[in-house]
């Protein structure tokens, strides 16, 4: 293994501690990685830009202030993969739409802006579902990513960048966006952890807003003390965003290193451990079970009634939301401008970039929330789905009075084919089931592997939930069981991921991509 | 466009019973935006900046950005709701109205809904006879404002037939209060005047709780007038009309009485009102018919998501009750004593709108008297001839520093009104204009004997004349001495040093 293999595949958290010895320079683990980027990432297509000299400008000056002895933040001058939804000040920004093309932010968004200040280099933006709407990264506007397990199959969405990214050894973290399980379900599929934190944790400010009550930002990473290292960077109170929570949180990477399971006690939603889900993903997911049972935890089943209604609301309330925040993109600001042939009035002008801009998921959807939103409707629909969303709430919150922590598999099945759900928008949308209810009610989640799938020896995940503010509960179970499991594999999950470097393709095949 | 009926205004109102319902917009001046971080245009210290230059991520709609109220926006539509005699709500929330229109930057509008900060209010309202009104009060909510938007090319400046249209995103997140009254019934033929005195009121209320610029020829004060006629005797409300674009006091009693006359011609003929929003011309006197609205346009408002709701504590809901100032109509009735004005000259003041100005005046030092004369004179007039309100026109320092300079023999009465006119076309201070234009009254008694000398010369047999007991004959030779002096002379001065040649017998 060549010293820039060696590199890549180290976790941010060892990478840090190679930085901080003076064993390794930020210059060279930054180099390493946009060199992966160049070897790979015309197969996984987990970027949709890349700023190799601002990342390595930025690294120059982590090392200078290394070697000037200024005091660093523990992740200085580790490289991080940024989703595309969150603005970057002088860093293209799409949200994976054509709407947004050449647009050039004149602000970084408060998590951007947070690991900047910790001295993170970032690399590039991550390919997304089209305003993160899509389970599979399909519905980006400039093509798919795909799985780096099997390049056939989709990554997960809508950040399958950010999660290629990581487990392809392109970026050890990344920053994604979770409005209904866009960290936690591409965890899942890649083999990497996901963490949607407490509603409000993370400032919004600067994230391209779908639904504004239900997204949050968190971290993509390979390890569960890395998500907690980088989930202390970005999280705190932020004065840009009122929904931002204000209190003293607790170090969640503390947690994750003191993982003890002893007494605590697990709660299995019934409703979510059904025939639905494909049987390697219960199989794993029992076996989790089983090994932080052995550890001193205990399993209790409990009952979710009204989550089987998640869906259903969910898909009332993000449209609602998701018309009114894209009502922006209407070409007289920012962004894309499509002049009617022979000219129009401003309204032609708008309706003709919108309908050039958007692809057709996200008209999909505007159509929906405008109708849920109109006058006669709005209680029917808009106002249903927020009762629904409070009786989710409830059902969270007698769960919680009798467990410390939910678990359920994070997603139905494994990484599907490229395709295969396109064309059937509710197959897709049922990739969320599990993942959706966390959203609703503003509770934090994880996604942990927990192995491959022995029917297709594809990976799978584990999703833990805890009460809002409990965020530390998450990386104190997933630490836990990440330990186990290593301890049973020998190893972490990626290593038996395969060997991209062979799958490293031409410029005229990148091209038709 | 079809020559519009008018119907005379005493038959119409024989006829119906004029209803009218008033919405004014309410700038507030706050440091920054409603939720933004940029400087607000409707603060005095920010008020004509260049185009776009008082903007932020926020106020220009740019993806990602977010909303944050404004905490001194809160306290001063608290403060107004509660000069407005409402309720104020334990909580209340934000809400969108979505609809497309280039100068709203988000494309939605962040206002609120069913959820207002202040509601069920009552406010005294005076007409210029004394009588007193109580308009009751709907709600008060907050909200921003859009952007401007500039049509250029076409001859009107409207946008049928502009080449182009220009987004000026200063005012855009600009804190406005919406203060929406209830139907006011009974004010028959006073509703004009009623319409008039009660935005009136409010530009009072918000000048003296200090939360608005409050000047209508910026904008600082909207009022949108709602008008509906209803057959004599009949139960059921006529449908209305809303009046936008109406811009000085003088419009919003006119533009009342004109949809009267109107709607009265129309219902008289068997015609129906159309339910529209329509626009008011200073220039013509006239409106003409905006776009159509009906009940069920569709905002599809919904909860703002990216605001928590305003849950204003009971202590500084009672802070700020505490530091009300007195309600516009007592005010009124204590000032009016303190000024001793016989009830004519009051109302002058008070109908012009002017009270506010006559009360900074007399603090800054003016006599009750000079500050009145001033105020509902001259500058009235200047304003009447160009179609706005006088308040706009000089700042109380100004009219009481002319004042003074009047006083101290500075300026005779008739050259003050040229430094007015200085004033107003903005040529600086009195004194300034005093200086620049040379316009002090000479009071050098060498230069105006130099002058009566002369005059005497040409009129010799005027100082024979005096002598022989005709005092009046003096009269020709101060006109000749004040033309000579281009009218810096003081003419009581000139007077007295005629009469002392005579009386010394020189010449």
């Amino acid at each position: 293994m060549s010293h820039a293999d060696d590199l890549i595949r180290l976790n941010a958290a060892d990478l840090a501690g190679r930085l901080a010895a003076g064993d390794v320079s930020s210059v060279e683990a930054t180099r390493a990685h946009l060199d992966r980027i160049a070897a790979v990432d015309g197969a996984v297509h987990a970027f949709l830009h890349v700023d190799a000299d601002r990342a390595l400008a930025a690294a120059a000056e982590v090392d200078r202030a290394r070697a000037a002895g200024e005091s660093l933040g523990e992740l200085a001058g580790v490289p991080i993969a940024i989703k595309d939804v969150l603005v970057t000040e002088g860093m293209p920004s799409t949200s994976g739409s054509k709407i947004l093309e050449g647009w050039i932010p004149p602000y970084d968004a408060t998590p951007v802006r947070k690991v900047r200040e910790a001295g993170l280099i970032p690399l590039g933006k991550t390919n997304m579902d089209e305003f993160a709407m899509g389970s599979s990264t399909e519905h980006s506007a400039y093509g798919p990513t795909h799985n780096p397990w099997d390049l056939e199959r989709i990554p997960g969405g809508s950040g399958g960048g950010s999660a290629a990214s990581v487990a392809a050894f392109e970026a050890p973290l990344a920053l994604g966006s979770d409005t209904g399980g866009s960290i936690r379900q591409p965890a899942h599929v890649t083999g990497t952890v996901g963490v949607k934190p407490t509603y409000g944790a993370v400032s919004r400010y600067g994230s391209i807003a779908l639904a504004s009550s239900l997204d949050q930002i968190g971290p993509v990473t390979r390890t569960v003390l890395d998500a907690a290292l980088l989930h202390d960077v970005i999280a705190g109170h932020d004065r840009h965003d009122s929904t931002s929570i204000d209190m003293r949180w607790p170090s969640m990477a503390e947690a994750a290193r003191n993982a003890d399971v002893k007494g605590l006690r697990i709660g299995v939603v019934k409703e979510l451990d059904s025939d639905g889900f494909q049987a390697g993903v219960r199989q794993r997911f029992h076996e989790s079970l089983e090994l932080l049972e052995q550890q001193g935890a205990e399993i209790v089943e409990v009952s979710a009634p009204n989550f089987e209604y998640s869906i259903a609301a969910y898909y009332l309330i993000l449209p609602a939301e998701a018309s009114s925040n894209l009502a922006k993109f209407d070409s007289v600001r920012f962004g894309l401008r499509v002049t009617p042939d022979g000219g129009g009035t401003v309204e032609q002008v708008m309706a003709a970039t919108r309908e050039a801009g958007f692809g057709p998921e996200v008209k999909r959807r505007i159509i929906l929330g405008t109708y849920a939103l109109s006058a006669g409707y709005y209680d029917a629909y808009y106002g249903s789905a927020q009762k629904v969303r409070t009786l989710v709430q409830r059902d969270f919150d007698a769960a919680f009075a009798k467990v410390d922590v939910l678990a359920t598999p994070t997603a139905p099945t494994t990484a599907f084919r490229l395709g295969e759900k396109l064309d059937d928008p509710l197959a897709m949308y049922l990739n969320d089931v599990a993942t959706i209810p966390a959203n609703l009610a503003g509770v934090p989640g994880i996604s942990v592997p927990s192995g491959l799938a022995p029917e297709d020896g594809l990976p799978v995940g584990i999703q833990f939930l805890a009460p809002a503010r409990e965020d530390a509960r998450l990386y104190n179970v997933g630490g836990a069981l990440e330990q186990l499991l290593i301890a049973e594999w020998g190893g972490p999950i990626l290593a038996k991921a395969p060997d991209l470097t062979t799958h490293e393709l031409t410029a005229t095949e990148e091209g038709a991509l | 466009m079809a020559r519009v009926e008018l119907m005379d205004y005493e038959k119409a109102l024989e006829l119906f019973e004029p209803v009218i319902g008033l919405e004014v917009h309410v700038e507030l001046n706050t440091e920054t935006k409603m939720f933004s971080p940029a400087p607000n245009p409707a603060n005095e210290k920010y008020h004509g900046a260049e185009p776009n230059t008082l903007v932020s991520p926020v106020c220009l709609g740019l993806p990602g950005s977010l909303p944050v109220v404004n905490g001194d926006a809160v306290e001063k539509s608290i403060s107004l709701g509660l000069a407005l005699g409402c309720s104020i709500a334990a909580s209340s929330r934000f809400a969108r109205k979505n609809y497309f229109y280039p100068d709203l930057a988000k494309n939605y509008q962040i206002s609120q809904y069913d959820e207002p900060i202040a509601f069920e209010g009552s406010v005294e309202v005076e007409l210029a006879d004394g009588r007193t009104f109580q308009v009751p009060i709907e709600r008060a909510h907050m909200e921003e404002d859009a952007g401007k938007l500039t049509h250029v090319g076409g001859a009107t400046g409207r946008i049928q037939g502009a080449e182009y249209s220009l987004v000026d995103y200063n005012r855009a997140g600009v804190p406005l209060v919406e203060i929406v009254t209830k139907p006011i019934f009974g004010a028959e033929a006073d509703a004009p005047e009623l319409a008039r005195a009660y935005v009136s009121t409010i530009r009072d209320m918000a000048l003296s709780l200090g939360i608005s610029e409050a000047r209508m020829e910026r904008g600082n004060l909207r009022c949108d007038a709602n008008v509906s006629l209803r057959p004599r005797g009949a139960e059921q409300l006529g449908i209305r009309t809303e009046t936008k674009n109406v811009n000085s006091f003088r419009s919003i009693e006119r533009a009342v009485r004109y949809e009267i006359q109107r709607q009265a011609a129309i219902l008289a003929k068997g015609g129906t009102i159309t339910q529209e929003t329509r626009h008011w011309h200073e220039d013509t006197g006239t409106t003409s018919p905006g776009r159509p609205k009906s009940d069920a346009d569709d905002y599809r408002y919904f909860p703002e998501p990216d605001l928590v709701p305003v849950v204003p504590t009971t202590e500084l809901i009672e802070s700020l009750r505490a530091a009300l100032p007195e309600p516009p109509a007592a005010r009124r009735r204590r000032l009016k004593g303190e000024w001793g004005f016989t009830d004519l000259e009051f109302q002058d003041v008070v109908n012009g709108g002017l009270l506010n100005e006559v009360a900074a005046t007399i603090a800054e030092g003016a006599t009750p008297a000079a500050a009145r004369k001033w105020w509902t004179g001259e500058l009235t007039r200047l304003a009447n001839a160009s179609e706005t309100d006088a308040s706009g026109l000089a700042t109380p320092e100004q009219v009481a520093q002319l004042a003074a300079l009047v006083d101290a023999g500075t300026l005779t009465d008739r050259l003050a009104r040229q430094v007015l006119e200085g004033v107003v076309a903005g040529e600086g201070s009195p004194q300034e204009i005093v200086d620049a234009r040379g316009l002090a009254v000479v009071s050098d008694d060498g230069a105006l004997i130099a002058a009566i000398d002369q005059a005497l010369a040409s009129q010799p047999d005027v100082l024979e004349k005096i002598r022989d007991g005709k005092v009046q004959a003096a009269g020709a030779v101060i006109g000749a001495v004040m033309k000579a002096m281009q009218g810096k002379a003081d003419a009581a001065r000139v007077r007295e040093l005629v009469l002392e040649r005579a009386g010394s017998g020189g010449a």
